[in-house]
């Protein structure tokens, strides 16, 4: 899938901030940068990874600055910047 | 209680401040440039996050704007309670809205499920407010936007009000006609609790079921005026005890210490064991 640079989030409290970018090699590489990373560093990269391969995207560069944000903000932001960096919406 | 659907943080926190009601906003609190990113925030929160008993509504954007659709389908989708329609002015409105809801509920297998309010902003509005609030059975309630009403009428808002009593009425008077609730707009002026106190109990004498706020700290004192008080709730429960009794013997009209207790006595003393038990004060169980 054709990416072009993206992002979506804050760095407010409990959210998070999700930058996409193209890659030039196969995987999705994942640099975080969180004050829990020591807790929930290795689930915020599962629900990264996750949201992004639902939505066929197996090839990018992601860097993600963390403020607390819950899995359910991940999972939103992640699909934001994926969206705002393929051009394909998740609604009809 | 509005929370902006832009929030995480507050969005994640809001049910802890104990509101009968969150209203996640995708309208006005949002940006155009981040309306995409409040919807799938918003999806993901009422998918995701537990908010108890607690009533989830979503204030989505028309669909006159290149929103709305997309609003509808995501807060259905995400198993929303109730769909907020802002500024509407006609019955048109609310068939078209349902319409686009019920295309997304016959998807998923569960038609009826989302109820809906409709905000109410305009002159125009104020003017059809019994027929939006007829529009469909799915109309729980409606609601006045004074802030938008206000600039509508060429007028601002005012410390008393004045300007705004002939919508407060007609939007009561609607609600009632049509069986559904009435509810009140927002004060945005966190640092004049006494003006706030005044408008919430003006609004309860004109017969809202409640107001709608911008901050926790409002909700104490939107309860404390809107929870009845204690000899009112013992005097009912007089009146609900004497009235079954009366039934039991099949004796119509009552009287409860020297007075006559007719249906309208009644269906008031009922209203407010509602409201104590809806305030805490009393169980389900004290009434066993």
């Amino acid at each position: 899938m054709e990416l072009k640079n993206a992002m979506a989030g804050t760095l407010e409290s409990g959210d998070i901030l999700i930058q996409i970018a193209p890659s030039d090699v196969d995987g999705l590489h994942i640099e975080l940068d969180s004050t829990v990373a020591y807790q929930f560093g290795e689930q915020i990269k599962k629900v990264i990874t996750n949201t992004l391969q639902e939505l066929g995207i197996n090839k990018a560069n992601v860097k993600a600055t963390d403020k607390g944000a819950l899995d359910c903000t991940i999972k939103a932001r992640v699909t934001a910047a994926a969206v705002r960096s393929t051009g394909v919406d998740v609604w009809a | 209680m509005f929370v902006p659907g832009n929030n995480p943080g507050m969005m994640a926190d809001a049910y802890i401040y104990g509101p009968d009601s969150i209203m996640l906003d995708l309208e006005d609190s949002v940006t155009m440039a981040e309306k995409d990113t409040a919807r799938l925030l918003v999806y993901n929160a009422l998918k995701t996050i537990d908010y108890g008993d607690t009533e989830m509504v979503v204030r989505i954007n028309p669909l006159n704007t290149p929103y709305g659709k997309k609003d509808i389908e995501a807060v259905v989708k995400a198993g929303v309670d109730v769909i907020r329609m802002p500024k509407t002015e006609t019955a048109e409105e609310v068939i078209e809205v349902e319409r686009e809801i019920e295309k997304v509920e016959k998807e998923l297998g569960c038609v009826g499920r989302t109820q809906i309010m409709a905000a109410i902003e305009s002159a125009l509005g104020v003017v059809n407010a019994y027929a939006i609030a007829t529009a469909s059975k799915r109309m729980m309630g409606i609601a006045l936007g004074a802030e938008d009403y206000s600039a509508n009428l060429k007028t601002q808002r005012t410390p008393e009000g004045s300007e705004l009593l002939l919508a407060r009425e007609t939007i009561v008077v609607a609600a009632r006609a049509a069986g559904i609730d009435a509810l009140d707009t927002v004060y945005s002026n966190l640092n004049d609790m006494e003006t706030f106190r005044n408008e919430v109990e003006a609004i309860k004498k004109l017969g809202f079921d409640g107001k709608s706020i911008i901050n926790p700290r409002q909700i104490e004192v939107v309860n404390e005026v809107f929870a009845p008080k204690e000899k009112d709730i013992q005097k009912s429960l007089t009146i609900l005890a004497a009235i079954k009794e009366a039934e039991k013997k099949g004796s119509g009209v009552i009287a409860v210490n020297g007075k006559m207790v007719d249906r309208p006595v009644v269906l008031r003393a009922q209203r407010t064991i509602d409201l104590a038990i809806a305030s805490g004060i009393l169980t389900k169980e004290d009434l066993q």
